[in-house]
């Protein structure tokens, strides 16, 4: 009773002049501030009706077709490869899919890639070896200074090119086939019984959860470690294993081999994607290297001066103390070097690989001609994949963020 | 450079600034003619290391320029990729698209575009390596073929081997350099465009000798010049610019023997090189529009043989190429 008293008599006394100056209504700010901001409103949806329909109107005086109709025709054409069953005589709107899906593919890689080598190259820099420290330093500053597209075409071209024709593969061990063509690896097909194994290994994903949350409870108890990453990947390799083990292995393995022209069989890695996966990932890493290295510049020589002297071992020091503080500088930039990635995955073009720019934009926009509504859906596809890039970063940026006590 | 193109159709078309009407006025305010070529295509149109541009479908632009200026040389040359082409033709970006376009139902229809006639009849083949040991394309089951990304090739490959119960993998390349190189290095076990194309990839090889050019045609590939719909005027003009060129050599009429006919000739030569009749008039060109192409360009039979025929490295014979009268399929309607 007491409390919303208060809070009336101060809306009371913030209130807007309304009731104090009972000047012409036009001069109340309020109001004006909403004509002024529905005025604005108004223009701006003028303006986009207008392009629009002026946009629709030359091109039907020009004659050129518009619509989302063709999403629903037969394509007719093919695509080297597809996450899901694809054949010619599959829609446009398909097409869409497998491009979406391909880009998806060929940026996830990409990102994995590139913050791994980011990470370790950053980290690098600090090393007391100079070997280690020129390598770094050498590999950022070379990578990062050479055009992407330049470096798709040095993969492609001049390091995947010249890998000998299907029929002299590189073999390792009869089972692993490298040539021009991509990288052939053998597949395991799973037979009755498979289901329970990937039933273990979901356990097992989950299991690593409990088994983190356990672990930090013990050391905030007892002070004693666990050895998590041993205990993970025991637990990821060893459930799945002995269940495969007791239901009498049901796996059989599809080996590739050299059947006509080109190998049949197993896993087919094609070169485009290696190349364009190579390209992204070096030449991202480069970029998160500096990232990382900024980071940890900014952790003052205090803290790893203060971890020293409480008698923690040198690589310890890293990963307790300098990087997770790094994290809060290299955050924000790893959020603009994941997006410019999925963007730069567009000059798969250049080599071929089926990305959504290269069959939607290219292919499919050239056998309908249909620019508009094609280029309209491929800038909302990345416009959303970033966007959500971006969400997912700034969440993660809050977990690492200093937290004001 | 792509996107550059397709923004600026997109914002020609927001913008209404699309030039559709007066093109023979907007080409001859601006006094040279924006020719559409392709990005370097032996035989067809190619930057020689002058810069000048030479070609059977660089002559369409030299000729069309003859007969607006009277002067061939009044063409400025835009290298498109096949991806870019149509939306660079639709946004204004040229006046003429002369890169061995060929002429689809879709493409003509729903593009806004117009088909002014067909330079070279040409058709989808196949291009493989020696070694490979093929001799014809029904061979070619599993095999991966190198393709150049956003051609009706694409789509005539494709039915080919439904048809057949084959089965390929497309890899799909930018420019057809891109699409040689993808070929040379293996990555591919044959190379699929049109057979003229095939041809001049093919004398870019580093071994030219080691590619073979399969028999087979698969599908019909008319190629020719393309305008904008709604603007009658400049689609007469290439048109009958076009068929000039084939008229000249039906009649007769050569650069060497241009002048003489001019003053000699049968009624025929008289009306097409401008002396008797209004056909130029008519356009709203100069009277001397089919002299000018015939002296400065040539007639048809010589620019097919400078530039893809037994004069060039190609060496191309007619075939459907030729006169009606001598086995080809080439008319021109009747000039009067």
């Amino acid at each position: 009773m007491f409390q919303k008293k208060t809070t009336e008599q101060i809306k009371a006394a913030t209130r807007p002049s309304a009731q104090k100056k009972a000047g012409a209504f036009y001069n109340n700010p309020q109001i004006r501030a909403i004509f002024y901001q529905t005025l604005l409103v108004v223009g701006l949806l003028y303006f986009f009706y207008a392009i629009v329909n002026n946009t629709l109107t030359n091109m039907e005086a020009s004659g050129i077709k518009s619509g989302f109709g063709f999403l629903s025709t037969a394509a007719g054409y093919d695509i080297l490869m597809s996450l899901i069953s694809f054949e010619s005589t599959d829609t446009y709107l398909r097409v869409f899919i497998v491009g979406f899906l391909n880009t998806i593919l060929v940026s996830a890689i990409g990102i994995f890639f590139a913050t791994i080598l980011g990470f370790i190259f950053g980290v690098a820099y600090f090393s007391k070896n100079w070997l280690i420290r020129t390598i770094s330093t050498a590999y950022v500053e070379i990578f990062r200074n050479i055009p992407l597209l330049l470096q798709v075409f040095f993969w492609y071209f001049a390091v995947l090119a010249a890998l000998p024709g299907p029929r002299d593969s590189l073999s390792f061990g009869e089972a692993i086939f490298l040539n021009v063509r991509g990288l052939f690896t053998p597949k395991l097909v799973g037979s009755d019984g498979s289901t329970l194994v990937y039933i273990a290994l979901g356990i097992a994903v989950v299991g690593i959860f409990v088994l983190r949350s356990w672990a930090k409870k013990r050391q905030e108890l007892t002070g004693q470690q666990f050895p998590l990453l041993w205990g993970s990947l025991g637990l990821v390799i060893g459930l799945p294993l002995l269940v495969a083990l007791f239901t009498d292995l049901p796996f059989t393995v599809d080996y590739p081999a050299l059947k006509g022209f080109s190998f049949k069989g197993g896993i087919t890695i094609i070169p485009e994607l290696m190349a364009l996966s190579l390209a992204l990932s070096v030449y991202g890493g480069a970029f998160i290297a500096e990232a990382v290295r900024a980071g940890i510049q900014s952790v003052p020589k205090g803290q790893s001066e203060a971890a020293r002297s409480i008698g923690l071992k040198e690589n310890k020091i890293m990963s307790l103390v300098v990087v997770p503080q790094a994290m809060r500088v290299i955050v924000p930039l790893l959020n603009s070097e994941y997006q410019s990635l999925v963007k730069n995955s567009t000059l798969a073009a250049a080599i071929g690989y089926p990305d959504l720019f290269n069959v939607f934009v290219g292919t499919a926009l050239n056998q309908t001609g249909q620019a508009i509504e094609t280029i309209f859906m491929t800038i909302i596809v990345y416009f959303i994949l970033n966007m959500m890039i971006s969400f997912l970063m700034n969440r993660f940026n809050n977990n690492v963020e200093l937290t004001g006590r | 450079m792509k996107t550059l193109v397709k923004l600026t159709a997109l914002a020609c078309l927001a913008m209404g600034a699309n030039a559709s009407a007066g093109t023979l006025e907007d080409v001859q305010k601006q006094g040279y003619l924006n020719c559409g070529v392709s990005t370097g295509l032996a035989g067809f149109s190619q930057k020689d290391e002058k810069g000048e541009w030479s070609g059977l479908d660089v002559d369409v632009c030299r000729g069309i320029a003859a007969a607006v200026f009277g002067d061939a040389t009044k063409v400025k040359y835009k290298g498109l990729t096949a991806k870019e082409r149509f939306t660079a033709l639709q946004s204004g970006e040229v006046d003429v698209l002369s890169r061995n376009t060929t002429w689809t139902n879709t493409r003509d229809v729903s593009l806004g575009l117009n088909f002014a006639g067909v330079v070279y009849y040409d058709g989808t083949g196949f291009m493989v390596n020696k070694k490979l040991g093929v001799k014809t394309a029904t061979e070619l089951d599993g095999a991966n073929a190198c393709i150049q990304a956003g051609t009706s090739t694409e789509l005539a490959i494709s039915d080919y081997f439904r048809e057949n119960k084959m089965s390929y993998k497309a890899v799909t390349f930018d420019t057809a350099d891109q699409t040689r190189a993808g070929f040379e290095s293996g990555r591919c076990d044959f190379l699929t465009s049109d057979q003229s194309q095939l041809y001049s990839l093919r004398i870019g090889l580093s071994d030219p000798s080691a590619a073979i050019v399969l028999p087979e045609v698969i599908s019909k590939e008319p190629l020719g010049p393309v305008v904008r719909q709604g603007d009658d005027q400049w689609f007469n003009i290439v048109k009958w610019v076009v068929n000039a060129s084939i008229e000249g050599e039906a009649q007769g009429v050569t650069s060497a023997n241009v002048d003489e006919m001019k003053e000699k000739g049968k009624p025929a030569n008289k009306r097409l090189l401008g002396v008797e009749g209004e056909l130029g008039k008519n356009m709203g060109l100069s009277a001397d529009w089919a002299y000018n192409i015939i002296k400065q360009v040539g007639n048809y039979s010589e620019s097919f043989e400078r530039n893809v025929g037994m004069d060039s490295p190609l060496k191309i014979s007619r075939g459907l190429n030729a006169q009606w009268n001598k086995g080809g399929i080439l008319y021109s309607p009747a000039m009067r």
